[in-house]
């Protein structure tokens, strides 16, 4: 593991803007040498969390500790963090050089040092070379290296990213995602990363902790997260699901038995009693069959061809659902009635 | 920690030299003779605080250094937070007591009856505040902003806290001491005694507010001329400034490049020289009065002193700074907007007239407060053409330094030429702030404006053309009229006037300045060179504090500033006369109160500027700088400063120009040892030698108009003026020109 990279510890960190609550009461620890993404809608405190972890703003209450300092009302330039903004910031009158090298001369290093430094830099995000190009000069991922190099440079306990692909283009963003995981991987530092992009945080993060309106929503490896959402929420949000009601007529073991629409499943319990319920379905976990007459029946109401799926909304008794067909070559027309079936997997139970 | 060590040390040394190794009290030479060196520091004169305090029985100062004292101890407090607090207080507490025992005791003791009844009378009374006292108060405020960033106020940042106090304190000492000193000195008699008679006797005056010319009578009072005029001045200005917006952006008129170059007309133009050049144009002896008069026998008459002439000239001066305004408001009304109305079968007259007019309403709204601002403001024309017909302006500088010498009424007369532009402020800021359709540039707006409907194209054309060369020949009087001997009586060429102001000769090897001009000319470039750089440091200090930072109170802090700058020169002066004239701060007669004067009058040039150009700097990068490790000082000059160039010269210009031009306040302040262009000139034409005056004149004009091609040589920045031309009322920042003031 790096040994710079350090651990990160909200302690019922509470902030406020003047009557506006922005993070209520949050508690969370970050691993050393792992990459956290806080996810969430706009508005739900996510980058609030992440510039007070940089010091650009004061919790009003609670403690935040950095490798195990405290650092609540240290100033922003005295911690021992680094971030990657949104629009870059990079310094438009400077080099991507200078640029990277800026922060090195505030800590103190000569100018000699600071220079080789920051090549170094430049090269650890292949950009060796482009040291004398001004920003406006660089192309969009170029200046978005430079900034993740700029940041780099100074070793810091945690690095932060400010939703630092969006500013991309859609290709470029998968490329540079991947960049930015195997620098983390290889280099093992502390990262926290901000997006509301969820395929980003699914594909980028160790841990991901969603957050909505202030509060922490669930926390968890993406496959948790995915698999068993802890909310109607978060299953919605992690990958789109349909959230139908249920009723759990059965458990035994782990294992449960539920019953929606008369078609009967079984599923992870996850601790569930028997009652009424709620079940997250992807829209890929559910079948379609052409039927005039089913216990679980529907209509196509819209289709949408995309390549190399189908997307379906279905009328049922129980709702609109939204469904992913991969059989491009049997297209279902709207109007089309149909029997809803539903696969083993990407189904759970939902326990709010 | 460290660090927090080092700053408050540092700032404690300071005040602790300040108290034993400087005269407290004001030296009646001047500090930088350096005379008092010789007696420091056994006389009472002369003595450092700490000794007066002991030996010269100034027992009040013990107050002050105890808190001082009370600072040295909070160092030493390990419980940060509790540290903080303690700093907090005594910085505060020690510029409460610095400023109530200045403001208590004067020179002769006790200054309110109410202490003196209370401790008895004192032994001996106190001088003004010197260097020593001075930069105890500047240690005091920087240990209260340190107190404060300890316990985390602005992040901990004591460096944007010290610059936030230092400037709430700067502005409270320049701008609201001296106003408030007017305020009560309004209320005083001469001995400084409290007195209501002289108020009550101004304010009931029927010579300022007697309303005889409605009903029939002779005049009326002063403060009703002075409104009529500016309400007359508003309406020609705007109504002027509209034609020439919409000829500039509306029709295809060829001179569009020479109506711009209008609008730099009142950056360089002294503002009395208007009035000048219509006094050799249309005066008793004037050219075009003397030729009507031989030719068709008209007689000669003085129509022109009086509100007529303060009118024209006022509408000269003030039609670019309007026609500035709406070019804005005029570009700033959608194309798409009048697209839409073409499409939907509206024809150019009545796109015009129901889509166009409307959406420029608030703007020329604003364009009319503005115009009745400077003309409320204005100084120089009615001081040059108002004969014994007077607006506010005058009457107050008449009422201090003619025969009547009374403050008195000249601290009434000031506070209603004040009630009335902070009104029109008042009213610029909260009712049209909000009513503003005009689009911000930007994307999706494009598309041409319409060309005006046909018959209002010819009425605008028929207005603006003769106006047009009106002012140039108004101009070329300015220009010309310093080459010729006496105008109407004598048009003989000569270079006489330009040899009595600026001969040069050389005795003895070395250079004489024999001209009658040089000794002001230096004065006021040495003084506008020292100005122009403070204005702009305060001024972009004060933008960055507005834009960049959030406080408590920032929104009154803004508006505080903001309604200073509506302030005319005239009550600026008369209050700076007022307010620094007596201990405990006095400056009247040094260059000091000059250099103090123009920073905080052209103040609003380094703000708009600044605000307009940081609002453009996106708020990451200082908090990128932050991240990476940097303080705020070196975000600044790293950063911020290096992005602001632009802006900065344009201050750094603008304040020198108008340091040249500027003669309401000036006129007040200046003295026999530091007499400034303006007021020098204004002393000529008050002699009669208007031909000394106009080529004084118009070498001033081109010194400014060779700095300012210079500076743009030096540093290719092509908008002088704005940063935006096309925001109209968008940003607060535009409308807020209206608060600069030209006199």
């Amino acid at each position: 593991m790096n040994p710079s990279s350090g651990s990160v510890v909200f302690q019922n960190v509470r902030k406020t803007f003047g009557a506006f609550t922005a993070i209520h009461d949050l508690t969370l620890t970050v691993d050393p040498g792992t990459l956290v993404t806080l996810l969430g809608p706009s508005g739900c405190g996510k980058t609030t969390t992440l510039r007070m972890l940089a010091g650009l703003e004061h919790p009003t209450a609670g403690r935040i500790i950095i490798g195990g300092k405290d650092v609540t009302m240290l100033p922003a330039n005295e911690r021992d963090v680094s971030m990657v903004f949104q629009s870059y910031a990079l310094f438009p009158h400077m080099n991507s050089l200078e640029n990277v090298a800026y922060g090195l001369q505030s800590s103190g290093m000569n100018k000699k040092e600071a220079r080789q430094k920051a090549e170094h830099g430049l090269e650890l995000v292949g950009l060796a070379g482009l040291g004398n190009r001004l920003p406006a000069e660089l192309s969009g991922g170029q200046q978005q290296r430079v900034a993740v190099a700029r940041a780099l440079v100074l070793e810091p306990q945690v690095l932060l990213l400010d939703e630092p692909l969006s500013n991309l283009d859609a290709r470029l963003r998968r490329r540079v995602r991947t960049e930015i995981r195997d620098l983390q991987q290889r280099l093992q530092f502390t990262a926290v990363y901000v997006t509301h992009d969820q395929d980003e945080a699914l594909a980028v993060s160790d841990k991901i902790v969603v957050m909505k309106d202030g509060e922490i929503a669930q926390e968890g490896s993406p496959r948790d997260l995915y698999e068993a959402p802890a909310s109607s929420f978060i299953a919605d949000f992690i990958g789109e699901a349909n959230v139908l009601p249920c009723e759990i007529i059965d458990v035994s073991g782990a294992q449960a038995t539920v019953s929606i629409e008369g078609l009967q499943h079984v599923v992870p319990a996850r601790g569930a009693r028997a009652g009424r319920g709620k079940l997250a379905v992807r829209p890929s976990a559910i079948t379609l069959e052409p039927a005039d007459d089913a216990a679980f029946a529907g209509r196509i109401s819209h289709a949408a061809y995309l390549g190399d799926h189908i997307e379906y909304e279905a009328e049922t008794s129980g709702g609109t659902l939204f469904v992913v067909d991969p059989m491009v070559d049997r297209p279902l027309s709207p109007g089309t009635r149909v029997s809803i079936g539903l696969k083993t997997r990407g189904i759970a139970l939902i326990l709010d | 920690m460290n660090n927090r060590n080092r700053r408050l040390n540092l700032v404690l040394a300071v005040a602790v030299a300040a108290a034993i190794l400087l005269p407290w009290y004001r030296i009646e030479r001047g500090f930088y003779s350096f005379s008092w060196l010789g007696d420091f520091p056994q006389t009472d004169a002369t003595a450092p605080g700490i000794l007066q305090l002991f030996l010269h029985g100034r027992w009040w100062l013990l107050a002050v250094f105890a808190a001082l004292a009370g600072a040295f101890a909070a160092r030493f407090v390990t419980e940060p937070m509790r540290r903080g607090r303690l700093l907090a207080w005594a910085g505060g507490i020690g510029i409460f007591l610095l400023a109530l025992q200045g403001l208590a005791i004067g020179a002769t003791g006790w200054t309110w009856t109410i202490s003196e009844t209370l401790f008895g009378q004192l032994a001996n009374g106190q001088p003004s505040m010197g260097a020593g006292a001075v930069v105890t108060a500047f240690a005091f405020i920087l240990i209260f902003s340190f107190g404060l960033a300890e316990q985390g106020v602005m992040r901990g940042d004591a460096f944007v806290v010290s610059i936030i106090a230092l400037l709430i304190f700067l502005v409270a000492i320049f701008v609201f001491y001296p106003i408030g000193s007017m305020f009560v000195g309004a209320f005083q008699d001469f001995d400084g005694s409290v007195n209501f008679d002289g108020f009550t006797r101004s304010i009931t005056d029927p010579s300022i507010w007697s309303l005889d010319c409605v009903i029939g009578g002779q005049r009326c009072g002063v403060a009703w001329r002075t409104f009529f005029l500016a309400i007359m001045t508003a309406a020609g200005s705007t109504a002027l400034g509209l034609a020439f917006a919409l000829v500039a952006t509306r029709t295809r008129f060829p001179f569009k490049k020479g109506l711009r170059l209008l609008t730099v007309l009142p950056i360089i133009t002294p503002p009395f020289v208007i009035g000048l050049a219509l006094t050799l144009l249309f005066g008793r002896a004037g050219v075009v009065t003397q030729g009507l008069s031989s030719l068709f026998g008209v007689e000669p008459s003085r129509w022109l002193y009086g509100l007529t002439g303060i009118w024209i000239a006022q509408v000269l001066s003030f039609t670019p700074i309007s026609f500035l305004v709406l070019i804005g408001v005029v570009e700033g009304v959608s194309p798409s907007m009048e697209e839409a109305s073409q499409t939907l079968r509206a024809n150019r007259w009545r796109t015009f007239w129901r889509v166009s007019l409307p959406l420029m309403k608030p703007g020329i709204a604003n364009a009319f407060l503005i115009g009745f601002i400077e003309s409320m403001a204005d100084f120089g024309n009615p001081l040059v053409l108002g004969g014994s017909h007077g607006v506010l302006s005058t009457e107050i500088f008449f009422a201090v330094v003619g025969s009547q010498n009374d403050p008195a009424r000249a601290a009434v007369l000031a506070m209603i030429l004040l009630c009335f532009t902070l009104s029109a402020f008042l009213v610029q800021r909260l009712w049209l702030a909000g009513k503003n359709f005009a689009t911000v540039t930007g994307k999706g707006d494009s598309g041409q404006h319409i060309s005006l409907p046909r018959p209002l194209s010819v009425a605008v054309h028929m207005v603006v053309i003769p106006w047009m060369i009106f002012t140039l020949v108004v101009y070329g009087m300015i220009i010309f009229g310093g080459f010729v001997k006496t105008w109407g009586l004598d048009n003989t060429l000569t270079l006489t006037h330009y040899a009595k102001a600026f001969s040069v000769t050389i005795r003895d090897g070395s250079i004489a300045w024999t001209g009658v001009a040089w000794n002001s000319f230096w004065t006021t470039m040495e003084i506008a060179l020292i100005s122009a750089p403070l204005t702009a440091i305060v001024g972009l200090a004060t933008a960055y504090v507005i834009v960049r930072q959030k406080f408590v109170g920032r929104n009154l802090f803004e508006f505080a500033l903001m309604m200073s700058f509506a302030i005319p020169g005239t009550v600026i002066g008369i209050s700076y006369i007022m307010a620094f004239n007596l201990p405990p701060l006095e400056m009247t007669g040094t260059a000091l109160i000059l250099i103090a004067c123009f920073v905080f009058r052209n103040m609003p040039v380094g703000v708009r500027g600044g605000v307009a150009a940081m609002s453009q700097l996106d708020k990451s990068l200082d908090e990128a700088s932050i991240t990476l490790r940097a303080n705020s000082f070196r975000t600044i000059t790293k950063v911020i400063l290096p992005l602001l160039r632009p802006a900065i010269t344009a201050a750094l210009v603008y304040s020198f120009v108008r340091a040249i031009t500027s003669i309401s306040a000036v006129i007040f302040l200046v003295s026999a040892e530091y007499n400034m262009a303006t007021s020098y000139i204004v002393g000529l034409v008050e002699n009669g030698e208007y031909g000394v005056a106009i080529a004084y004149s118009s070498m001033l004009i081109v010194v400014m108009v060779v700095v300012i091609l210079a500076f743009q040589l030096l540093v290719g920045e092509r908008r002088l003026r704005r940063e935006n031309r096309v925001a109209g009322l968008a940003k607060p920042e535009v409308p807020a020109f209206s608060q600069e003031k030209t006199a």
